[in-house]
């Protein structure tokens, strides 16, 4: 089964301290080694970022940043896992290190299945 | 270490004992299903590092064992651990200090180990986490060579594989290669036995051995996947599980020894191959052929990276390694968008390295395939004709089924169909027998010899 793990945060959490920065460098070396992580990445501020919205039968491009939204996707990363419970698991683990070595941080790690990816797993 | 084996052989029996409990309670809650997940998440890397330290694969499985065994204890009351991978280590290395000091016959070497094991155990947990740490790698790698060593027959290997680094229960390796439980378990038992006995040490082969090692470890992952792509016997013809699991260890070996080509071309093999899982097979579980796939379906993240783990091997100088050659061939597949864009000629050109490199009927097979693709049926048929007599494709259901196909597209039909119907009584798979038998009846009712189609 296949997860997608959105990051969210505020839109400004500042510079990340040195220390959590080692420790993520870290806990990505480790999921590379672990053989689950496909695919991961940062994504640009919202500042950067334009969004192409339809509204009431009207397109509209509005470049960022965008006044309304409280909370950006900061990062994502793509694994293949045994269970939504390994998932869970593993964005815990996560999230604990922004606990550990970025005090006041606050956010959230969205866990999301992705669709389709069941002909992997019979049991799903 | 006579002593120490004894005692480990009674624990067994009582580890055991305790699986069965476990999987009847693991199901039962959302903790159980945390602990399992931890687990599958730790336990390669615990067990890693315990036989590190008390250098006995059966002994360090135990004591994993039972620190497994103690989560499912106390973490429901408790709680899952902020650290849940440190705690089932410092648990399990609790563990040993207890069975070494319970033996009366303490040897000076498991003193030694008993002294170390307390002056680690002082330190915080935390740091006990940090401290293991440094050596994993290393120690995830020794782990792999181990399971994977020569003085262990192929199906060993690939059971104490699917068992340590897996992480998977005797009872799923089983369902996986449809054998009966205890005959897994006893294969496991012997295999750490025989480690034992031949005190096969705990360590990463060097030159010149690492060569011939290093295949062994690539030949049990690529069996297992095949194993788990087209399944040998069975309902289901494949067993996606297993598939998962090759590449989860192939990738894994890839970034623990990222200078060997030949394991990014093992790697690049499985990534392709696993990208067209959702194509191969139709709503009923019916196997679907390569050239007859939507190619929508297959995946095109998994198509990247094996491209890349190609390009990786190349750069190492490893283009003409066994595992990289195939992985090109399969690489032309996955380039071409449609069917017709595919670059047969470049795959024929491959397979004459293939078949330079590792002669074998089924690589001729394979290339007659290609042949026929790239110069016209008759020309794969000759290459075929060569191999009826082979013995070894003797039983071999692709041989008459290929054949089949060629002589079905000269519109030789009745020639055809005897093919697909020897084909028919030699495969075992299911959903195969039933996909031969419709192209036997699609002879039956093609025209005698209307031509070529």
């Amino acid at each position: 089964m296949r997860f997608l793990m959105l990051v969210k945060h505020g839109e400004n959490p500042g510079p990340p301290p040195k220390e959590f920065l080692d420790a993520m460098t870290k806990l990505g070396e480790e999921a590379a080694k672990s053989g689950t992580m496909l695919q991961s990445g940062g994504l640009s501020p919202l500042a950067k970022s334009t969004s192409v919205r339809l509204s009431r039968g009207q397109l509209t491009t509005i470049d960022g940043p965008f006044s309304e939204s409280k909370e950006v996707v900061g990062g994502f990363a793509m694994f293949e896992l045994k269970s939504k419970e390994e998932a869970i698991e593993g964005a815990k683990q996560f999230m604990e290190l922004h606990k550990k070595y970025w005090p006041g941080w606050e956010g959230e790690t969205e866990v999301r299945q992705v669709l389709g990816t069941e002909a992997f797993d019979p049991k799903a | 270490m006579k002593v120490a084996r004894k005692n480990s052989e009674r624990h067994s029996a009582c580890a055991r004992g305790w699986i069965v409990v476990l999987s009847v309670v693991v199901t039962a809650t959302d903790t159980h299903r945390a602990i399992d997940a931890v687990w599958r998440i730790e336990s390669a890397r615990i067990i890693a590092g315990l036989i590190r330290i008390v250098r006995d694969v059966g002994l360090a499985e135990e004591l994993a064992q039972d620190a497994l065994v103690a989560a499912l204890q106390q973490w429901p009351e408790s709680g899952v651990p902020d650290n849940p991978g440190a705690w089932l280590m410092a648990t399990a290395k609790h563990r040993a200090i207890d069975h070494f000091r319970r033996n009366a016959l303490l040897e000076r070497k498991h003193q030694e180990i008993v002294r170390e094991l307390e002056a680690k155990q002082e330190m915080a947990v935390e740091d006990l986490h940090t401290a293991i740490d440094d050596e994993v790698g290393d120690d995830l790698l020794r782990l792999i060579f181990i399971a994977c060593h020569p003085v262990l027959s192929t199906e060993a290997r690939v059971a104490l594989t699917l068992r340590l680094l897996g992480g998977l229960t005797t009872e799923e390796i089983a369902r996986a290669f449809l054998a009966p439980e205890p005959t897994i378990a006893q294969r496991i038992v012997r295999a750490k036995r025989t480690l034992a006995e031949e005190q096969v040490p705990f360590e990463v082969p060097r030159r010149p051995e690492l060569a011939s090692r290093l295949s062994s470890v690539l030949e049990v992952i690529y069996l297992v996947f095949n194993e788990g792509y087209s399944a040998t016997a069975g309902d289901d013809w494949m067993r996606p599980a297993l598939c998962e699991e090759a590449l989860r260890l192939g990738r894994i070996l890839a970034e623990l020894a990222p200078k060997e080509p030949e394991v990014h071309g093992l790697v690049a093999l499985m990534e392709i191959q696993a990208s067209r899982s959702r194509a191969r097979t139709g709503p009923s579980g019916e196997p679907i052929l390569l050239l007859d796939q939507n190619r929508e379906l297959w995946d095109q993240l998994l198509i990247r990276r094996g491209l890349a783990a190609l390009e990786r091997a190349e750069k190492l100088g490893g283009a003409r390694g066994p595992y990289a050659l195939q992985a090109a061939i399969t690489a032309c597949h996955a380039r071409a968008r449609l069917p017709q864009d595919t670059d047969w000629p470049r795959i024929v050109a491959f397979y004459e390295q293939l078949a330079q490199l590792t002669p074998s009927p089924i690589v001729e097979l394979n290339r007659a395939v290609a042949v026929a693709m790239a110069f016209g049926p008759a020309e794969g048929l000759q290459i075929i004709d060569t191999l009826v007599s082979e013995p070894s494709l003797k039983s071999y259901h692709l041989l008459p089924s290929v054949r089949g196909d060629f002589l079905f597209k000269l519109g030789r039909f009745a020639e055809a169909r005897v093919e697909f119907e020897r084909a028919v009584s030699l495969t075992r798979n299911a959903r195969e027998r039933e996909f031969l038998l419709e192209r036997a009846r699609t002879c039956a009712e093609a025209p005698a010899n209307s031509g070529p189609r």
